[in-house]
């Protein structure tokens, strides 16, 4: 599905990316974890093509994706940010996506489901964090593409939402999306990730399943697992 | 781009701001009409304040349209679109937009005046053109400062600078130099650094227009010489293109290579 080679980014000074090589399999849910600062935000945008490397490739699908734009049509993207532009309302926002996009969109059934009915009508700049997480979740899951990109899907959310949004991706995950999420919330990749992949200052530190993780950290909390790779590292 | 033009347009038709530009035009054709009490005068004192006042609400507008809508272009360059549509629609909406503010503002005033019926309606239709033009020149200029600068203070502070530059300090220059060399034929050097600035480009254009450029002297002779006659008015026409043209593109160059 996505094909990583030898990808490099500098900000300024900033090295962010050293020579990232990945390979992500068709299917699934694949997990990005690190550090702040390791570049996970980085990898992702330069896939969808809003950051561009200074060397490498990606390609999904076989295609390389530098300077394409027509690909995405084939993703969906749930930004870290959740702001809109203040003078619409949700319903002339999802509208506007839907017309962009041109594609059959099933945002009825996520309305419902993430109980964003009595918003609808609501300016975009009067509502509150949670719920501009709601409309970001909508916007991305209410087009059927085989790639789904979910950078902290868990900011903000409440405990009920937060299980309606478990239920939507593994949703996703059974009628043979790829899905990669990046989150610092361990639980949630416990519970939900197939594989991981973990980034630590621009180089993947490691690739594989959790239990992998845990025997070659000899841990047995992914939590634990990770702060072992961090204080390893900093020792 | 159509998409992105007209939900640019559309959002900023709903900001406040947008009202506030069309009542100020709106307030100042009807005070300057009524002062006046004659098209033909009001239409001059309305130059210099178009001149100087819509290239400022251009470049403050760009600059602020752009850091303010930052969220919503990320959101669209997820979106299968190529980068140069969502820059070149945001652009175009926003100069549509703030011409419309101008058009209907200034417009609505003479419109009651009887300016159909008058002699000075290619006067001011003339400087409602190079407001159009001055409107899409300085967004777009202002938008690649704030393409350039991610710090909105910075960006906000350079624009401010890139207008106070081309619609002062640069006239400023331009009378010492004058004044300096005053000693060698210079009839050829204004003419060009007269071109090199929009505004400066404007308003001989209305003023040739106007029919005062006696006024200007020597200086005003060797101006409708060159302006008034058909090729000279090609040209500067050209040249006013150019400067929406040229930044236009520098808008595209620049987006199609920043990280977001």
């Amino acid at each position: 599905m996505i094909n990583i080679s030898n990808l490099h980014k500098n900000f300024g000074k900033v090295v962010v990316l050293r020579g990232i090589d990945l390979e992500i399999k068709k299917g699934g849910i694949f997990a990005i974890l690190g550090p702040n600062g390791s570049g996970k935000t980085t990898l992702i945008k330069s896939i969808l093509g809003m950051v561009i490397p200074d060397s490498g490739k990606i390609a999904v699908n076989n295609h390389s994706v530098l300077k394409e734009w027509s690909y995405r049509d084939n993703i969906n993207y749930l930004p870290q940010i959740a702001d809109f532009p203040n003078n619409l309302s949700v319903k002339e926002l999802i509208k506007m996506i839907k017309n962009l996009r041109g594609k059959t969109a099933s945002d009825s059934e996520l309305i419902e489901i993430l109980g964003l009915k009595p918003f609808l009508d609501k300016k975009l700049g009067n509502l509150s964090g949670g719920t501009r997480q709601k409309v970001n979740l909508v916007l991305c899951f209410m087009f059927d593409s085989e790639l789904l990109i979910l950078d902290e899907p868990t900011t903000g959310l409440d405990p009920v939402s937060l299980i309606q949004l478990k239920k939507i991706i593994r949703q996703e995950k059974k009628i043979g999306k790829t899905i990669i999420i990046t989150t610092h919330i361990m639980s949630f990749v416990e519970e939900m990730a197939d594989e991981i992949v973990f980034l630590l200052d621009g180089n993947i530190y490691f690739k594989g399943t959790i239990e992998q993780l845990q025997i070659k950290t000899e841990q047995k909390n992914l939590e634990h697992a990770i702060a072992n790779i961090l204080t390893l590292e900093n020792a | 781009m159509l998409k992105i033009l007209k939900y640019s347009s559309f959002d900023l038709m709903r900001s406040r701001w947008s009202y506030v530009y069309f009542l100020f035009y709106l307030l100042l054709g009807f005070v300057l009409l009524f002062l006046n009490n004659n098209v033909s005068k009001a239409v001059i004192t309305l130059m210099n304040i178009i001149i100087v006042i819509v290239p400022l609400i251009g470049t403050i507008f760009g600059v602020m349209y752009y850091y303010n809508s930052r969220e919503f272009t990320i959101l669209l360059l997820a979106q299968p679109l190529k980068r140069s549509t969502i820059f070149l629609g945001q652009y175009i909406g926003l100069s549509i937009s703030l011409s419309i503010s101008l058009l209907l503002g200034l417009g609505i005033p003479f419109i009651f005046y009887g300016i159909f019926e008058s002699a000075a309606i290619w006067d001011f239709s003339s400087l409602l053109i190079t407001g159009v033009f001055l409107t899409f020149i300085f967004v777009a200029l202002s938008i690649n400062i704030a393409l350039s600068n991610e710090n909105r203070i910075k960006g906000f502070g350079f624009a401010i600078l890139m207008w106070l530059f081309l619609a002062v300090i640069y006239d400023g220059i331009f009378l010492i130099s004058l004044m300096i060399f005053n000693d060698y034929p210079l009839d050829k050097f204004s003419l060009i650094a007269t071109m090199t600035n929009p505004i400066d480009l404007s308003r001989i254009l209305i003023l040739l227009k106007l029919d005062i450029s006696a006024l200007l002297g020597y200086t005003g002779a060797v101006f409708q010489k060159f302006f008034g006659t058909g090729l000279g008015v090609i040209i500067s026409f050209s040249v006013l293109i150019l400067w929406v043209l040229i930044p236009a593109w520098l808008i595209v160059v620049k987006s199609g290579r920043k990280d977001f």
